[in-house]
């Protein structure tokens, strides 16, 4: 029999779609990572850009199976991670309909830079039942004034970073009694300052607070309120300052002699590393929101992402990028554990029980999911001061701090643990 | 009262600042009616410009001071090429539309120019920090000042008398007072209404630019650094009176004497400083402190 050529093109396209309709086997089929972060406005610089780019490099290095031990399996559980990237930009209330677009494409979502989506997403998440990683904002509000089922965060808090900051401040200054705030006017900022000069006056009671200055995020200029610093007469001044902020307060601050005068904290201040460098002056106490960039221990794991991110992007992974990086690792370490030596893709329910009180290695060293009723990670913290040697700024007087100090105990709040006088 | 000439010295260099800004802000909207939204992208690309022109002239190891002119070339650059861009290329064909779409469309052309910046520019922040630091530092009631601030005041001064001088005192100005009073009329008188339209939106730009450009050298410029000044420079000229530069200068000084006196003495209200002098002087004045008046036509 022959056939026309019509009933030929016929034959072949139905050929072509039982072909296409095949099921091939689930340890092909990608899992699809939905990762939220800043791609525009300020925050796309110094955490944004960075952290995409680590999960970038991160998922495609998992895809190839070259990412150190105990990663290295290919993608998760056999099977390739591909992502669906969101730009974090525009507010809490953009963001959780952006989030429920993202949810019904894809099996897991990473993300989350500002503490305010952080608190808008959690919610949502536990409504429309889906894992979500919380991967790099500091409220500590998350876990303890709700409890999810579905939320976790692989990084370390707010409180932790402030914590560990105000106990190197006391080690090394110990007669320390003045000191004073420059944080940005919402949630971060005020947040922060309430943190550190809490914990300052637990740990040396009658210590005198100069000011607190809370300008608008962005304002960029500091003119008013670096000579109220300079006039206060303040030890020790603390900033939390990130982005253009942070930056122009360096440029502004160091002509005038702010770090001169006066202890400097910036206790966010690792991503300006790479962009100011020895403009930084010598002696400023510098946090990374955790034991991150230059503060990571020296294992084969943070060796690896430095080296590798460093080779493609021409700049060193700054803390943004290791908290996406430790993130994703913590969802495979989940998967793959709920896994377990099946064949069979375990449910979202396994997976969620089994990233419950998991320990796993990140690149900023050993993350325990120990807080927030298993969902919220614990670590060591780490801080230390700059200092330039051979023209290069260079971090020295590393101290570390064992996760559980400066954390809360599970069910107690930060603000009333600080208070309480930081007893375990 | 020692703490009160750091106050004053501050406050009248920040108000510096928003005077440059704000001038071309009241400018275009005193001939052209336009509330131009797309000011803050101006003032942006003028930073962003500043910061490619001086960083090419330092990097080329030619003389530091030389990077004021780089500066100054900057905002001319912006005021010369986007400006009759934007005016020639698409406010011509607006204007007569109603008040609130011509915002719209300024709006429109800021959210694409934040775009167009990011594309050139990227989004890692630029720096530019030999100018800031250049002069050194004076002080005042014990406490380090950056001459730069001394600058910054000398040019927002300079500026001001230079455009009220253009304005009053020569030909082309009291062409555009005309036009600004009457927009038919002048046309009938022989006026070239396109011409003043284009060398106001021009110089407007010029001016936003001029307040990037040496706002670069202080800050970091990072994206979005358009959208905070828009809102400042808005409060301004609304404090000032739509349209009037005495008013501008006006509110600017208000603004940054009570915003540093807010800083040093009651912190806590920093942010809400600003709003509660417009909000008073709306209330007394509702048209703001220098409103122009309306002429009555019949």
């Amino acid at each position: 029999m022959r056939l026309s050529s019509s009933q030929g093109l016929r034959a072949a396209l139905v050929a072509l779609t039982m072909l296409l309709g095949v099921p091939t086997s689930s340890a092909q089929e990608p899992i699809k990572l939905g990762i939220v972060t800043f791609l525009s406005g300020p925050a796309a610089g110094p955490f944004g850009i960075p952290a995409r780019n680590a999960a970038e490099l991160t998922t495609e290095m998992l895809n190839a199976g070259t990412v150190p031990a105990p990663y290295k399996g290919k993608g998760f559980g056999g099977r390739p991670v591909e992502l669906v990237i969101i730009d974090e930009a525009g507010g809490p209330q953009k963001q959780v309909s952006e989030y429920r677009n993202l949810v019904s494409r894809v099996d897991f979502v990473v993300g989350y830079i500002s503490s305010g989506d952080c608190l808008a997403i959690a919610p949502v998440a536990e409504e429309l039942k889906k894992l979500t990683v919380l991967f790099d904002c500091g409220t500590p509000r998350i876990f303890e004034d709700a409890s999810y089922k579905y939320v976790f965060r692989t990084g370390p808090t707010g409180t932790m970073d402030n914590v560990s900051i105000a106990l190197y401040l006391v080690e090394r200054l110990p007669n320390v009694k003045s000191i004073a705030g420059l944080n940005q006017n919402y949630a971060w900022g005020q947040d922060s300052w309430t943190d550190f000069e809490a914990a300052m006056k637990t740990l040396r009671p009658g210590i005198e607070v100069k000011t607190s200055q809370m300008p608008k995020l962005m304002a960029g200029q500091f003119g008013a309120e670096i000579t109220t610093l300079l006039a206060s007469g303040a030890e020790v001044v603390h900033s939390s300052f990130w982005g253009g902020d942070l930056e122009g307060l360096v440029l502004q601050g160091g002509p005038r002699g702010l770090f001169q005068k006066h202890k400097v904290i910036l206790s966010a201040g690792e991503p300006a590393i790479n962009r100011l460098g020895t403009r930084i002056p010598d002696g400023t106490i510098l946090g990374a929101r955790g034991p991150f960039g230059p503060f990571a221990p020296d294992t084969e794991l943070a060796r690896w992402l430095k080296t590798a991110y460093e080779d493609r992007y021409q700049v060193p992974p700054n803390y943004a990028s290791f908290r996406m990086t430790q993130a994703i690792l913590g969802v495979k370490a989940a998967y793959e554990k709920a896994k377990g030596a099946g064949d069979a893709p375990p449910a979202q329910d396994q997976v969620i029980a089994a990233f419950e009180n998991l320990a796993f290695e990140g690149p900023g060293g050993m993350v325990k999911m120990a807080s927030g009723k298993g969902h919220q990670a614990v670590m060591d913290a780490a801080v230390g001061t700059t200092k330039v040697e051979g023209g290069k700024l260079t971090i020295v007087d590393i101290a570390r701090y064992p996760g559980d100090k400066v954390t809360p105990p599970d069910g107690m709040k930060s603000e009333a643990w600080i208070k309480s006088g930081l007893k375990k | 009262m020692s703490s009160i000439l750091p106050v004053a010295f501050d406050g009248i260099a920040y108000a510096s600042w928003l005077f440059l800004i704000s001038a071309g802000l009241t400018l275009i909207y005193g001939v052209m009616r336009i509330l131009n939204v797309a000011h803050g992208s101006l003032y942006a690309l003028g930073a962003y410009a500043a910061c490619s022109l001086a960083g090419a002239w330092l990097g080329g190891g030619l003389p530091a001071a030389g990077s004021f002119a780089m500066l100054l070339l900057a905002a001319v650059l912006v005021g010369c090429i986007v400006g009759p861009a934007l005016e020639r290329g698409l406010l011509q064909w607006m204007y007569g539309k109603d008040e609130v779409v011509l915002v719209l469309i300024t709006y429109a052309v800021f959210l694409i120019m934040e775009d167009v910046i990011k594309l050139v520019w990227g989004v890692d922040s630029l720096l530019l920090p030999e100018p800031y630091a250049l002069p050194g530092n004076f002080s005042i009631g014990g406490l380090p000042y950056p001459v730069y601030n001394l600058l910054l005041i000398a040019l927002a001064l300079v500026t001001g008398l230079a455009l009220a001088w253009a304005l009053y005192r020569t030909r082309a100005g009291k062409l555009l007072l005309a036009v600004i009073h009457d927009r038919e009329m002048s046309m009938a008188l022989g006026i070239n209404v396109d011409r003043v339209y284009l060398a106001t939106f021009s110089i407007g730009a010029a001016l936003a630019a001029l307040g990037g450009a040496f706002t670069a050298p202080a800050v970091a410029v990072t994206p979005g650094i358009g959208v905070e000044v828009i809102v400042l420079a808005f409060a301004v000229v609304v404090i000032g009176g739509l349209g009037s530069l005495g008013g501008a200068a006006l509110g600017a000084l208000l603004v940054g004497l009570v915003r540093s006196a807010t800083v040093r003495y009651w912190p806590e209200a920093e942010l809400f400083s600003i709003y509660a002098v417009m909000a008073l002087v709306l209330i007394a004045r509702p048209k703001g402190l220098f409103a122009a008046q309306e002429a009555r036509k019949i």
